[in-house]
């Protein structure tokens, strides 16, 4: 059990899957002899050589092309990109070929990559540096799109994710990189890739976050038992894609009330797709409309404003509050 | 295998590129310098040895056993009549739009002869002479063409990727696959084909970038055939010899004449021994003509003056190869009228297979999205299927 920031709990998981399994090759700009902009792969260089550890030249798309050739082959590779901005780059060879060559070829050839790549905001950059697009791969078919939340479920979703013999976008709140340790037992954790967890239980209202929101979302709770007597179901999404609308839907049900907190735009995000989920399955237990608290549907502002465009805690707990005070 | 570029005459299109290229595209040394980095531009050189009158270079040809030379002539027949039976099928309605190869018979077959079982062949929509060489089935081509998904269903013992409609998108993977070569230290080659109007693509120059950077063993193919749709290659590219890309991503290349089964031969073996030799990758321009339509939906009268099309009906790759082969004494004329007869014969009896074989199963859409249904796509699966108990389907 060591004490790890989340930068190093990806490192352990590169680094323990690329010892168990020669296939695993990790690729990107910058990740080799630098050891990645945010030192995600810091140290694999050394150890496991240049051919398993590509600093590649600069072109997200080829990025992507050629890891789902070498996936093809049998390869597992770990794409990084550099912002999840530049996955934008990359939008050709992730529609085209990662997404549908299982499919494409009925299954003869399988896409078992991953695309890491930093993601939100917080962290006062510059423009295309805080984009929090995973809506996007929820509605590619043939993805599955992963965010952890802490240091000890960002090494077990990627352990998860490396070993799925499908295509994972594994998004990284970078905004929780170097926020806060955890301890992360040596052994890797089984963790199942489309099931959500409740991290706090409550009977008042549900709140559903994921990635850099949960801290937020964490404070707001506190406060709301601490300061208004409202007890928080408080669910981390962890899997965007798959969803896993049976515990949402299971804690809707006792709870009777939701509000959900992501920090992307609002239009088509993964609150619109929770919410017609809810409706599927729970609108019979509401008491109350489902609330969302989300990015706007504009550009990510430039740094010096970006703080009042992210939701906080105390746009989040003015929303429970309306949500539980509604008849 | 060394070609000789001096005086070489008998090639497509009008520039003579017999030296090496420098960056204002007039023939110059093999390296020029700016300030202390000399820049090396690689070798272009042109190759055509069986000229459109069947006249071959003694000194180039590569002499091939009588026995290999008629499994070409074969193949090369057998790619026009699949060619032209398809167009007569989809314009009876029985076919889907496809995208005929008529006149580039000599560019499939030339870049596939060389390749072994375990080489990787990822080919382009209009590649389908290439992939009954590599052990596609007529009936399952058909399939494909016709809207069955089981005809993407890619043949047992051959590693070969499904072309992808998206022009270009194929490349990228191709090269990965090259790249998973190279780290695993097989002894494999990668030939991807693609068309001048692909050569545009993002994907494309970045796959032959990165391709160079890690000495893949990759072959790239560039089939010209003179149109993208209703572009001419002339207006596809600045630069107009599509075979200067590769020496700017410092990949050695080579012109060839598409239409010349020999040339194409001798130039995807050269290309082909240099990639599994570890040397990285190869590119090679076939300059050939796409003498039918874009797709069966496409009137190339709306933008191509047919006195082009008569010019190059003269440079037949079949009719020169049969000259070849008649001088050679391995087929007669009569033999090559025999031999369309039979290949003729052989797609008729396909097309019986695949009339039998063409039953639409709309249960299986599902099924290669991932290894297992997440419990979301299950319960879309289960409406789906209600949907066609309901409509009688089940």
């Amino acid at each position: 059990m060591a004490q790890c920031t989340m930068v190093e709990a990806l490192n352990l998981a590169l680094d323990q899957n690329m010892a168990a399994d020669n296939d695993v090759v990790v690729m990107g700009e910058d990740i080799g002899v630098n050891g990645g902009v945010f030192r995600v792969t810091k140290g694999l260089r050394d150890k496991y050589g240049e051919l398993r550890v590509l600093d590649t030249p600069l072109a997200e798309n080829a990025i992507i092309g050629t890891a789902v050739g070498m996936a093809i082959y049998g390869l597992k590779p770990v794409a990084e990109i550099q912002f999840s901005g530049f996955t934008m780059q990359a939008f050709d060879q992730i529609e085209q070929n990662m997404a549908r060559l299982r499919n494409r070829s009925r299954g003869r050839y399988t896409v078992g990559m991953v695309l890491r790549a930093p993601y939100g905001g917080g962290i006062r950059a510059v423009e295309h540096h805080s984009e929090s697009r995973e809506a996007y791969w929820a509605h590619t078919p043939g993805l599955k799109c992963v965010i952890p939340s802490g240091p000890r479920n960002a090494r077990a979703l990627l352990h998860a994710a490396i070993n799925d013999p499908d295509p994972v976008v594994f998004y990284e709140p970078k905004a929780v990189y170097r926020a806060f340790r955890e301890d992360v037992p040596e052994e890797p954790e089984p963790i199942e890739i489309g099931k959500a967890e409740v991290v706090r239980e409550g009977s008042d209202v549900t709140m559903i976050a994921y990635g850099a929101m949960m801290r937020p979302a964490r404070e707001a709770v506190d406060d709301l038992a601490d300061l208004h007597n409202v007890d928080v179901e408080l669910i981390d999404l962890l899997s965007i894609s798959p969803m896993d609308t049976q515990t949402l839907a299971e804690s809707v049900r006792k709870t009777g009330r939701c509000v959900v907190v992501h920090e992307g735009p609002r239009t088509c995000g993964i609150a619109a797709e929770i919410i017609a989920r809810l409706n599927e399955h729970a609108f019979e237990f509401l008491c109350a409309p489902i609330r969302r608290v989300t990015g706007y549907d504009i550009h990510f502002p430039y740094f010096q404003v970006e703080q009042h465009y992210l939701p906080d805690a105390d746009t989040i707990i003015e929303a429970v509050q309306e949500t539980v005070a509604w008849e | 295998m060394t070609t000789t570029s001096k005086s070489r005459s008998r090639k497509p299109g009008p520039v003579e590129m017999t030296a090496p290229l420098d960056s204002d595209g007039d023939a110059g040394s093999t390296a020029r310098t700016m300030g202390q980095d000399k820049i090396d531009l690689g070798s272009v050189t042109d190759l055509s040895i069986l000229d459109a009158n069947g006249t071959v270079d003694n000194a180039l040809d590569p002499k091939l056993p009588a026995a290999e030379l008629k499994r070409i002539h074969r193949a090369m027949v057998m790619t026009r009549k699949l060619d032209e039976r398809m167009l007569r099928m989809q314009r009876q309605g029985e076919m889907g739009t496809f995208a005929p190869g008529l006149g580039q018979e000599a560019t499939q077959i030339g870049q596939v002869y060389p390749l072994t079982k375990d080489d990787w062949y990822s080919p382009s929509y209009r590649s389908f002479g290439a992939q009954l060489w590599r052990g596609w089935t007529i009936d399952g081509l058909m399939l494909l063409w016709d809207g069955y998904f089981e005809g993407f269903t890619i043949p047992d013992g051959i590693n070969d990727l499904p072309f992808s409609i998206v022009i270009g998108s194929h490349v990228g993977p191709a090269v990965g696959v090259a790249m998973g070569m190279r780290s695993r230290g097989d002894n494999n080659v990668m030939l991807v084909n693609y068309g001048d109007g692909a050569s545009s693509q993002g994907i494309v120059a970045e796959a032959m970038n990165f391709a160079a950077v890690y000495k893949a063993p990759c072959v790239f193919v560039c089939e010209n055939n003179g149109w993208a749709i209703s572009v001419p290659s002339e207006n596809q590219a600045g630069v107009r010899e599509l075979v200067r890309r590769g020496p700017a991503y410092g990949i050695e290349s080579i012109r060839v004449d598409g239409n010349d089964i020999l040339a194409m031969i001798v130039a995807t073996q050269r290309a082909v021994e240099h990639a599994r030799a570890g040397k990285g990758p190869y590119y090679i321009e076939a300059q050939t003509y796409r003498m039918s339509l874009h797709t069966t939906a496409d009137d190339p009268k709306v933008y191509r003056d047919e006195t082009q099309v008569k010019q190059w009906e003269a440079k037949c790759p079949i009719a020169r190869f049969e000259t070849y082969l008649a001088t050679k004494g391995v087929l007669s004329e009569a033999d090559c009228e025999r031999i369309g007869q039979e290949c003729e014969q052989e797609i008729l009896a396909s097309r019986e297979v695949f009339r039998e074989r063409a039953r639409a199963n709309p249960r299986e859409v599902f099924d290669y999205m991932f290894d297992e249904l997440p419990a979301e796509l299950l319960e879309q699966k289960e409406e789906y299927l209600r949907k066609l108990e309901r409509k009688g389907l089940e």
